[in-house]
């Protein structure tokens, strides 16, 4: 087996506020392959978009890494210098953002937003520069592309701005595109157009994809792969069929019992009780425990270890290890 | 924009009136009126006075004569010294202006720096520093602050020369003039910066690998810089008021003490004129930093 | 599906010892003492101890509490008045003339040597003979006066107007608020002369007899200038706060669960726009302070004799160079107060501003 694109490894980002460190993340590891896509689902607060960051290293003050290893190629780029880290953004792994209303710079037109990262990522000129940001609005379905380049963000709507991030992130043909939740501030309607998009464009271009969403049904027909995060850890990690179809942790299965869906004739929706865990007091044990239907007493007191299903499928709950002894011991081994 | 800049300026023509209007009608409303008898110094003058102002026609013609004459650079005559006030005016004007001209562009240069430099090291030494002076500066009255400066650094260590008209030594009245716009305008930008910083579009220009210093000086700052701008016309309105307090202080013949000693000397005509003067100056240049405004935030220009 | 204990990669869980009774379901009660909850804070709370922490307003806070407390205690029962000129046997003493600090004149001395008690001139005495700490005392007492009375002046009507204004909206709203568009255009500082200038002089005798009469007409026109002229930025303030609160969320459930208008101005619109319009008025009383000061110099301050603390300064100009204590002395009170309300006002925002959290 050849070495994933990217590692990571043990990943651990902290926030330190005054009430404490806010321990956005907490030790996450997971793979990906050269040219596929993984999503990363969770609710808000759950870390995902701090994961984003912190691959991209553009976590704000306080935000800091405070552990674990980023393997790009198998370069460490926690390791890397600033100077590296900015050649490294936008030309081996680009971002597109949540809202593309305030994501783009209002004061200067989108024609030289383009520009400024091809221009310094390439040796194009000016002119080739220019050409090339024709290219790629003409590529993300932008219509009137040559007057686009010349209007500034706030004439375009929000599937026209975020085409344009989409653009400006793959304008230098990243490795790696991670979206941090590029639809939810979209219409519905505009929402399946940019996802539909983005599926078109990893099969022209074939760079990986970060999915992050907090909405299952996103992602579901997109993914190779899917992790589920939960207070700054992996719960589960899966193909998108047994994320979907067998899932083992009992927050993966409240998210699921929380989608609509029209298959299924289920005929009300169940909500997860109670709300998130305190990111600067984390609770030993399990952090989903005071939440979970299921909940043990072992829950409480110590962390789920990672629990092998299969080869690509993982989980961290106790109810596997539970069922694994019951099974065992109805066998006769114990 | 055209709108905009219309609407804009036609209020500001409606200001100008009403400050005239108001001032016209206060001074006349003086018990005694600023141009009866026992206020003019002698009989020739008296007689200047009112083929001057009209006396003898009712008030409300006499304000529409008053604006005529305004209208064709005639302000009128002082009251003590009988000397035409439209010369007077651009006499004094001329050191007023270029006082208040150096302070305004030091005020702007400076307090844009620090305020730069005190969102860039936020809650360090060089943010705290700059924060804590400047709040003491503009907690000084203009003229203790200058009177402490001239009895220190002119008096005492004897560092720079007393300004006089033989040797116009501009340093500590550039200073003291400049202390409280400068303080204003490196909060403002400090608060503004730091706002822009924490935007989205920040994250993004860092995201693509936009080099550091290249991200506050193109991404930020033009951002930072828009709220800065409306300060710039209140600014112009705050200089040549304290110009009023810091020529005196430092015995600068301009427009500011003329003015000052017009009011201790109820000289009518003379503050009359010189406030509408001032006034219109001040409404000029709100205009402009408005109109400067909405020329450079894109945002606003095409609403 | 099933399970073998060998399908079961790395970990050998069966050779762990297993407690089977962990893996009993867990009961509410123990699954609420799991989760430490954050504690819950209201929004003044909250503020509040974001003031706490913050040491600049909170000396602040000290020194202004030090200061009210010391001009209003101290005239209590300091032998001087502010307008009294001092006397030794009850006669008038012509050497205590420009006292400095701590020292006595000549026939005090002489009084002293008698076995008399003479309470010293902490600050010494001025050009009039008179005791000038207590003028500093009273100076201090005027200018906060003045900075109180007029944010609250400004206070008053700017809220009037600008809630009016707001809650009303519309053709109301547009009128009110050209109005406030011209008087904000008109030069504050020019009107203010302007204005107390003309004052002076049409007020003149009318206030004889009256309480006002000890103000002088100076102080008069400055409150009456703060009422027509400094009202307008609060206006603004509020009229801005009401609109943006109104179209909110909340309010709009408000009124669909059937609130009347009065309560929802009560319950939602005064409390989320309060700290806002507070943090203005702390900042308002220094630039009022300034306000007078800066009058006092161009001569159009407090009557004499009743000192301010920028017309203590502005007279001590003309002697700075033999007797610069008598500047020092109100130029540094009038730092302080004004400091300390900037300081405190800062931190005040930095606590409440509802648009400054996250």
């Amino acid at each position: 087996m050849s070495t994933p694109l990217l590692q990571v490894k043990n990943l651990s980002t902290s926030f330190n506020v005054d009430s404490g460190e806010v321990r956005a993340v907490n030790g996450i590891s997971f793979n990906l392959d050269k040219g596929k896509v993984l999503g990363i689902v969770g609710e808000s607060g759950s870390g995902k978009s701090v994961t984003a960051y912190s691959i991209m290293r553009i976590l704000v003050e306080p935000g800091k890494i405070t552990g674990g290893q980023i393997l790009f190629n198998g370069q460490d780029i926690v390791q890397f210098s600033k100077k590296q880290m900015r050649e490294f953004r936008g030309k081996r792994i680009s971002i597109i953002f949540q809202d593309p209303m305030t994501s783009l710079n209002p004061v200067y037109t989108i024609g030289n937003q383009l520009r400024e990262c091809i221009l310094l990522h390439t040796d194009r000129n000016r002119e080739q520069a220019n050409a090339r940001a024709l290219e790629m609005l003409q590529l993300v379905g932008v219509n009137e592309p040559e007057k686009r380049l010349k209007q500034y963000p706030h004439e375009l709507s929000g599937g026209m701005r975020q085409r344009v991030m989409i653009a400006m992130a793959l304008a230098c043909e990243p490795d790696i595109l991670i979206a941090d939740e590029p639809t939810t501030a979209l219409d519905v309607t505009i929402q399946a157009q940019i996802l539909e998009l983005m599926q078109e464009l990893q099969k022209k271009l074939g760079m990986a994809i970060i999915m992050i969403t907090h909405d299952l049904g996103v992602i579901a027909d997109m993914c190779d792969e899917i992790i589920v995060m939960y207070a700054g850890r992996v719960c589960e990690r899966g193909t998108a069929d047994e994320i979907f179809y067998n899932p083992r942790h009992e927050y993966t299965k409240g998210l699921l019992r929380s989608i609509p869906r029209l298959d299924t004739n289920h005929a009300r929706l169940i909500p997860i009780a109670g709300s998130p865990v305190d990111l600067t007091n984390m609770p030993k044990g399990c952090a989903f425990a005071s939440r979970c239907d299921q909940c043990m007493k072992i829950c409480l007191e110590s962390l789920p270890e990672e629990l092998q299903i299969n080869d690509s499928h993982i989980a961290s709950c106790w109810m596997n290890v539970k069922q694994v002894y019951m099974e065992a011991e109805k066998e006769g081994a114990v | 924009m055209l709108k905009y800049t219309v609407k804009r300026i036609l209020l500001a023509i409606v200001t100008i009136l009403i400050i005239s209007a108001i001032t016209f009608f206060a001074m006349n409303a003086i018990p005694g009126g600023p141009f009866s008898k026992e206020k003019a110094p002698d009989p020739a003058v008296q007689a200047v006075l009112e083929a001057r102002y009209n006396l003898d026609k009712p008030v409300g013609q006499q304000f529409i004569l008053y604006m005529q004459n305004l209208l064709h650079g005639d302000f009128g005559v002082s009251l003590k010294t009988g000397r035409e006030i439209a010369t007077v005016i651009s006499e004094k004007f001329a050191v007023s202006a270029r006082l208040g001209g150096m302070a305004a562009g030091f005020a702007i240069i400076v307090g844009l720096v620090l305020g730069s430099i005190a969102a860039l090291c936020r809650n360090h030494w060089p943010d705290r520093l700059i924060i804590f002076l400047t709040t003491l500066f503009v907690s000084v009255p203009s003229f203790i602050l200058a009177t402490m400066l001239l009895l220190i650094f002119a008096l005492q260590l004897k560092w720079v020369g007393v300004f006089s008209t033989s040797n116009p030594n501009y340093v500590l009245p550039v200073i003291s003039l400049m202390l409280y716009p400068m303080s204003y305008i490196t909060r403002l930008t400090k608060s503004s910066m730091l706002d822009v910083l924490g935007q989205d579009y920040i994250r993004t220009a860092r995201a693509k690998g936009v080099r550091e210093s290249l991200i506050i000086f193109k991404h930020a700052l033009r951002n930072a810089l828009i709220p800065v701008i409306t300060y710039v016309g209140p600014m112009i309105a705050g200089i040549l008021t304290g110009s009023m307090v810091i020529e005196t202080v430092f015995t600068i013949g301009g427009l500011g003490t003329e003015f000052v000693h017009s009011i201790n000397n109820q000289d009518y005509p003379m503050i009359m004129a010189t406030t509408i003067f001032l006034a219109v100056l001040m409404v000029v240049a709100t205009l402009v930093s408005d109109l400067i405004y909405k020329l450079v935030d894109p945002k606003i220009n095409f609403d | 599906m099933t399970y073998n204990a060998d399908k079961l990669p790395k970990k050998n869980l069966l050779s762990l010892q297993i407690d089977l009774k962990k893996f009993e379901k867990a009961s509410d009660s123990e699954k609420a003492q799991h989760e430490t909850m954050r504690e819950s804070t209201t929004f003044f709370k909250d503020g509040m101890r974001k003031l706490r922490k913050n040491p600049l307003a909170m000396i602040s806070l000290c020194v202004l509490i030090a200061l009210v407390v010391t001009i209003v205690v101290v005239p209590l029962f300091y032998p001087y008045s502010y307008e009294q000129m001092i006397s030794v046997n009850g006669k008038r003493d012509k050497t205590a003339k420009n006292l400095a600090p701590f020292t006595y004149s000549k026939n005090e001395q002489k009084a002293i040597e008698e076995g008399q008690q003479i309470f010293p001139h902490i600050f010494g005495t001025d050009e009039l003979c008179r005791d000038y700490f207590i003028r500093v005392i009273y100076g201090a007492r005027v200018s906060l006066m003045v900075g109180l009375f007029a944010s609250l002046i400004v206070l008053v009507i700017g809220l009037l107007y600008g809630s009016i204004s707001g809650y009303f909206g519309g053709k109301v709203d547009m009128v009110m608020m050209r109005i406030v568009d011209i008087i904000y255009s008109l030069p504050d500082t020019l009107m203010v002369v302007l204005l107390s200038v003309v004052l002076n002089q049409v007020i003149g005798d009318s206030l004889r007899g009256t309480v006002f009469a000890r103000m002088g007409n100076n102080m008069i026109s400055l409150f009456i200038v703060f009422g027509v002229l400094y009202w307008v930025g609060m206006a603004r303030l509020v009229r801005g706060q009401i609109l943006s609160i109104k179209t909110n969320e909340y309010v709009l459930a408000a009124r669909a669960l059937g609130a009347k208008p009065g309560r929802i101005i009560k319950k939602h619109i005064l409390p989320n726009c309060m700290s806002v319009i507070f943090i203005s008025v702390a900042l308002q009383i220094p630039s009022a302070i300034f306000t007078e000061s800066f009058l006092s110099f161009i001569g159009l301050g407090v009557q004499a004799p009743m000192p301010s603390l920028g017309s203590l300064a502005n007279s001590a100009r003309g002697g700075m160079q033999s007797y610069p204590y008598k500047m020092v002395f109100p130029a540094v009170i009038i730092c302080l107060i004004v400091l300390s309300f900037n300081l405190l006002g800062d931190g005040l925002r930095d606590a409440f501003d509802p648009k400054l959290r996250r």
